[in-house]
């Protein structure tokens, strides 16, 4: 009963930009749960700023992004750029949903490690996180 | 590792949410900068927000901030949800309650998953609390789901305590007779909004007509805080509570009744690791097999267990 530390991965879950759906997001976050992670979700509209504070503030392991607007090339360089200002280069990127293949390469050079696109396995998203999570 | 402590006490955020962390994790290097950081702490204001699933208590710690904020004071938040049994593992949404302090530099909000504490706070509460405390802050709230005994828990870690209810939930009123009042220093009729919050406001005061005289009486607040309103109210609430510990020298004692607490319940925990360090698991195993047959009672078993240690 010696409470064994905590290795768990400690996810954000934060969806960028104006579009008002979070199902997708809230799917994503229930997975992780049910994987054993302890997921911190911050609900619809996040500004860059707002994703990157709560991830220093909440320390996480691994940033999830999900959007369904559209709008991914213009937000996403913004939010690493925001983690980057607050040396937060070390966390674990993924993001998903609806993004053209097209944008892959780019999305990889941002340094996003996973693009989960609509129809995707949730256990595919939490093994992922598993085996790409460093607890630092 | 002095190097955390030190930006830590300089004031980086992000040193504050490693350590954090750290303590929360119970590792080694958690205990030790608990150990740098404790003599700092203590001087923040610790106010548990309470009360059922959805009652609004996040909403109201935000609105609450915010007041404070106005106000020119800085605020720390631990935000506890409980973990799913099953796999350990939990969704912590507080903070989307609380999206207008989210790039607020007086303001640090921090989510903390149960992990399965008796009392449905997180296990390392009192720690992380120090820790917030240590950065300086000059007031902490503690957000924890009430499901009984949690509000007694949470009595232990905070200063003042806010039970929150909300009209409409005759239920409230049963888990009040249970002695939850006892606990409650300041009450909250929040979702005033909603009919029947005067009704239940002076349901809640005659139930406080009924505790003894001598007892002090917790004011009742009635708060809408999506809108922000009776924050004003209930943090002239909060400061009248912590004038009156003061008045009455109950700060002091109240810490001295947690230190204890909490040096007992760390001093549990490390007796068992020695017991589970010096005991092979073939010899536990044996008595488990010898209990569970009903050849040993569980008291006889355990005094064999703690033999290792007290020789
Ligand atoms: N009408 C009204 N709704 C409110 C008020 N305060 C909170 N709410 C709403 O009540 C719901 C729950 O609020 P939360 O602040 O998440 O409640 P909570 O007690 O923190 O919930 P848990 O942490 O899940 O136990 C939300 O939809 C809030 O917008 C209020 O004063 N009036
Ligand atoms: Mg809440």
């Amino acid at each position: 009963m010696t409470a064994p530390a905590q290795t768990k991965p400690r996810v954000l879950i934060a969806k960028p930009g104006l579009d008002g759906h979070d199902r997708g997001a809230k799917v994503v976050a229930r997975a992780l749960r049910d994987g054993g992670c302890e997921v911190i979700y911050t609900g619809i509209r996040q500004t860059p700023e707002m994703i990157a504070e709560a991830a220093l503030q909440e320390d996480v392991d691994v940033v999830g992004l999900s959007i369904l607007s559209g709008a991914h090339l213009e937000l996403f360089p913004r939010v690493v750029e925001e983690l980057k200002k607050r040396d937060l280069d070390d966390v674990l990127l993924f993001c998903g949903g609806i993004i053209p293949d097209e944008d892959t390469a780019e999305l990889e050079k941002l340094g996003f490690k996973a693009i989960f696109r609509p129809g995707t396995d949730t256990r595919d998203i939490v093994k992922f996180v598993y085996d790409n999570a460093s607890k630092s | 590792m002095e190097d955390i402590v030190e930006r830590f006490l300089a004031g980086n955020r992000r040193a504050l949410a490693r350590v954090i962390s750290r303590i929360e994790n119970e590792t080694p290097e958690g205990r030790e900068y608990l150990r740098q950081l404790y003599p700092h702490s203590g001087r923040a204001h610790t106010i548990g927000v309470t009360g059922s699933a959805g009652a609004g208590k996040s909403t109201l710690t935000g609105a609450l901030a915010a007041e404070y904020r106005r106000h020119g004071k800085t605020v720390g938040i631990v935000a506890v949800d409980p973990s799913s049994p099953f796999t350990q593992g939990a969704i912590l949404g507080d903070r989307i309650r609380m999206q207008d302090l989210a790039l607020d530099e007086g303001v640090f909000v921090r989510s903390m998953a149960g992990r399965g504490a008796l009392g449905g706070l997180a296990p390392s509460i009192n720690d992380v609390v120090a820790a917030v405390d240590a950065f300086g802050f000059d007031y902490i709230i503690i957000e924890t789901v009430g499901a009984g005994q949690d509000e007694v828990e949470i009595a232990g870690t905070a200063m003042t305590t806010v039970l929150v209810n909300n009209p409409g939930t005759g239920d409230d009123i049963q888990a009040m007779k249970a002695g939850i009042l006892e606990i409650a220093d300041v009450l909250v009729v929040n979702k005033a909004d909603h009919p029947g919050a005067d009704t239940l406001a002076s349901q809640l005061q005659g139930l406080l007509n009924l505790s003894p005289k001598d007892m002090r009486r917790p004011p009742i607040v009635k708060t809408v805080s999506t809108r922000g309103e009776g924050m004003q109210e209930l943090a002239a609430a909060i400061a009248e509570h912590r004038e009156y510990l003061d008045e009455h020298g109950l700060l002091q004692q109240q810490r001295e009744k947690n230190a204890r607490h909490q040096v007992l319940s760390a001093a549990r925990a490390i007796l068992l690791q020695r017991i589970q360090a010096a005991t092979p698991d073939e010899q536990l195993d044996g008595l488990v097999q010898r209990v569970a047959s009903r050849d040993l009672d569980p008291h006889t078993a355990a005094e064999e267990l703690a033999n290792v240690v007290s020789g």
